[in-house]
């Protein structure tokens, strides 16, 4: 699709393929980005859709209750990877063995949350993403592990105020800056791996995982969608916050497609990180008397990122 | 349907439920109702809507239909009242009201 | 439903000798498989690879996904088997431990995956020796377990899995073990059977519902809340009671074909035995072995050679022991449950026996363990200190170690 394509009426017409009824929280941002995704998928294209162990799962499929129109499976925490790859083979030997008409197309996107994806679930993703199966996943990054109750994952940010980070008397929540699984997957090399986040119109979103659908073989979206509750931020605020994550740079939007780094947004006058930071309960000690300096190496931090991502998209 | 979940529920012997739990359907969240949830709910005031579908992709809960171009009222049965809607909204159409009533 | 009414093609039968892992991946090439994923270990690296080279060869079509852990094996094998593909995998040991949650979500899905388990000892020490602690850790994991006691077994077994599994009155994930090095590695003779017989006994595989079916929706691994999840694992448990009769009717077809017979346990000289022997996968030749010799020189002396696990046979075991009329019964476990007093077939069989109001001595013997040898003078002496026992002569050495230096 060309980017001059999208339109948001002809994409909201299309038929919803996550039913209203699941059980997420009021304000929730993963189920924002997961309607995205599927809003990708071309009618007439079935798809089986999985989810490992998370907020997303727990709420859209409780017994009888399945908010899903299309094939789903969720099988654990850590093998969302594994899993699907064992769909999407068998949807190969099916077809080659002409147990499915040549009509009947299957795509296979599977979600995990942060902690299913950059921790728990590492090692199946990268298993799945090196053996070049033909799906997508998403990670719905909501930086930490919301599902039982906020404690810290490789996603949560420096100074995160979570439940096995606590922000005390003499600590200043998480000591460790995150992970960068997005530049991770794409050191695998697969033929396409894109940062996305929730934008006004949801066109970057849109492209990404139309792409990420249908580009032959192993892809991978980090997808930033924020939890109201373990951001503490107030619910309404979500669009508010993407915004900000995106101009701050803090979360940048970009791909990497077949190896060559794309910037795909460059702020007209970078916010400084405070701006992304303030709204966020999670991060309020950082703004009390005496601890600028943490706010100073916050930014430190998303500068020298921001810094690298620049270089890599120069040199392609 | 090919599993009629009408006819599953919480007094339903073993032998009628699904092998393995699985659920030889797809959708059928919606005949749960989270509107109960609300505690705040949005109304739109159709004079200001100017049919821009900014609020329909923001909403968590599918609750914003589009049919022929334009947005339709909330599914209430389902709007569980994050105020979202609100905040997408660049011409002040929707505004919370206290409650659960529309 | 049940395919036992269909006629059944007879095969010839081809002489050939090979390992029990050449005989496995002899009836993985007849069955051909939609899916594989595995990961090696020894002692089953072998069946991965020989199907590998099948594939290579143009031999079969089965997709093999070479994953990069038993984790992912068996998780890729859930994914492929709820699509709607036939699929199966091959491991060991610590490969197994690894899989374990997985196991499970097999299982309580439905799902009726085969695996070839290639028994070898779980660590610690890490060793990559015979027992039965890695099939027996899994024994509460809802999976079919069926024990080889040679490379014929293993064979015949593995053309029954399927049949087995994917009957829709059990739809359980189906474990096949051979003994690993002493079956899947020794060269013995074997009975092979013809392709086209062995495709038609095994079947295409149709699910009724699955995920790749098209414009039909199926949602796999819910949450459940207690009101419905206890149900689900009581229909669970009685899928696995219904196996029985299909693991039965399976073997009665197998017969048909091969003319070779299978049921739950193999009595071997139980008739008038004054003294039995319970024992599972390759020691039970060595057990029956030393039956022949110490019924030469007049002791009577028998073997129950247990070849279904799971469902466990609890009733026919108790019956079978009561019908010999013995006085009492050693019961060999190549594995330790380290609960302080018996393996687990030390504490399944007396339970059976006990619930089915058999009074008879029993005695509970661990060996084997990593790889130790177990010899014809084992049984000898285990035969000798039973009788001591039954005569009244000794107390019952419960839990005993054989081959132990102490």
């Amino acid at each position: 699709m060309k980017a001059n394509d999208y339109s948001l009426k002809t994409m909201m017409e299309k038929p919803e393929r996550l039913a209203p009824g699941h059980r997420m929280c009021a304000g929730c941002g993963a189920t924002i980005g997961v309607r995205a995704v599927l809003r990708a998928l071309h009618e007439g294209d079935q798809a089986v859709i999985g989810n490992a162990t998370g907020c997303l799962e727990v709420s859209s499929y409780m017994y009888p209750y399945s908010a899903w129109q299309d094939s789903y499976i969720h099988n654990a925490f850590e093998n969302a990877g594994a899993t699907l790859s064992g769909v999407e083979t068998a949807y190969k030997a099916l077809k080659k063995r002409g147990k499915l008409a040549d009509k009947d197309n299957f795509k296979f996107i599977t979600f995990g949350g942060d902690g299913g994806t950059y921790d728990i679930g590492f090692q199946s993703l990268s298993g799945a993403m090196e053996r070049g199966h033909d799906m997508v996943y998403v990670c719905y990054d909501n930086g930490a592990y919301m599902n039982t109750g906020i404690q810290r994952s490789s996603a949560t940010p420096m100074f995160a105020d979570t439940t096995t980070t606590p922000a005390g008397k003499v600590s200043n929540g998480k000591i460790q800056y995150r992970k960068d699984l997005s530049a991770i997957i794409a050191e695998h090399y697969v033929p396409y791996v894109a940062q996305t986040t929730l934008t006004r119109d949801f066109k970057d979103l849109h492209r990404k995982a139309e792409t990420a659908i249908y580009t032959e073989g192993a892809a991978f979206l980090n997808m930033m969608t924020p939890c109201p509750r373990g951001w503490r931020y107030d619910m309404s605020e979500i669009m508010e916050i993407c915004r900000l994550a995106v101009e701050t740079c803090y979360w940048p939007l970009f791909e990497v497609v077949e190896g060559k780094w794309i910037l795909n947004y460059e702020p007209k006058n970078k916010l400084p990180i405070e701006d992304f930071l303030k709204p966020q309960g999670r991060f309020k000690h950082l703004f009390k008397p005496g601890n600028e300096e943490l706010i100073e190496l916050f930014q430190k931090e998303v500068d020298k990122r921001w810094e690298d991502l620049q270089y890599r998209c120069a040199r392609g | 349907m090919r599993t009629d979940i009408t006819k599953i529920n919480e007094r339903s012997p073993y032998t009628d439920l699904t092998e393995g739990l699985q659920l030889y359907a797809g959708g059928t969240s919606r005949l749960f109702k989270t509107g109960e949830w609300r505690t705040n709910t949005p109304v739109l005031d159709q004079d200001k809507c100017r049919q821009c579908l900014l609020c329909a992709p923001v909403c968590p809960d599918s609750c914003i239909p589009v049919q022929g171009g334009k947005r339709l009222d909330f599914d209430y049965d389902h709007c569980k009242g994050c105020g979202i809607c609100v905040k997408a909204c660049p011409f002040g159409a929707i505004t919370m009201k206290e409650g659960i009533e529309a | 439903m049940s395919k036992k009414k269909e006629n059944v093609m007879k095969s010839k039968s081809i002489p050939e000798r090979m390992s029990g892992n050449e005989a496995v991946s002899y009836a993985i090439r007849q069955v051909n498989p939609d899916v594989m994923p595995a990961f090696p270990i020894t002692p089953s690296t072998e069946i991965p690879q020989m199907v590998s080279t099948f594939i290579a060869n143009g031999e079969i079509d089965t997709e093999f996904i070479p994953v990069e852990s038993e984790h992912s094996a068996m998780s890729a094998a859930i994914g492929a088997e709820a699509a709607g593909a036939r699929t199966m995998t091959a491991t060991s040991s610590a490969g197994l431990a690894l899989m374990w949650e997985e196991l499970l979500l097999a299982a309580s899905n439905r799902l009726p995956i085969a695996l070839t388990l290639v028994n070898r000892t779980l660590s610690g020490p890490i060793n990559i020796n015979c027992d039965h602690s890695d099939g027996m850790g899994a024994r509460d994991t809802g999976w079919i377990q069926i024990y080889a006691e040679n490379n014929q077994e293993a064979y015949d077994n593995y053309i029954q899995a399927f049949p087995i599994a994917e009957d829709p009155r059990v739809h359980l994930p189906i474990m096949i073990c051979q003994d690993g090095f002493i079956t899947s590695h020794a060269v013995e003779n074997i009975e092979l059977l013809e392709d086209e017989p062995v495709k038609a006994f095994v079947g295409e595989y149709e699910p009724e519902e699955f995920l790749l079916n098209p414009g039909k929706p199926v949602a796999v691994g819910p949450y459940s809340v207690s009101a419905y999840a206890m149900e689900a694992k009581k229909a669970q448990e009685a899928a696995m009671e219904r196996a029985g009769e299909v693991i039965l009717e399976v073997a009665e077809r197998f017969a048909q074909m091969s003319g070779r017979s299978y049921g739950f346990f193999e009595e071997y000289r139980t008739e008038d035995a004054e003294y039995l022997m319970v024992i599972m996968g390759s020691a039970a030749g060595t057990a029956k072995a030393a039956v022949d010799i110490l019924r030469e020189e007049g002791h009577k002396v028998g073997v129950l050679k247990l070849r279904v696990f799971r469902p466990f046979p609890e009733k026919e075991i108790a019956e079978a022991i009561k019908r010999s009329g013995c006085k009492a019964v050693a019961i060999m476990d190549r594995c330790e449950s380290y609960n302080g007093c018996s393996g687990p077939l030390g504490s399944e069989i007396p339970a059976g026996l006990y619930r089915n109001k058999v009074m008879v001595d029993t005695v509970n013997y661990i060996y084997g363990l990593a790889g130790r040898d177990f010899t014809v003078d084992h049984v000898r002496e285990i035969f000798a200190e039973l009788k001591e026992v039954a005569q009244g002569e000794k107390e019952a050495p419960n839990h005993k170690y054989i081959g132990l230096r102490e």
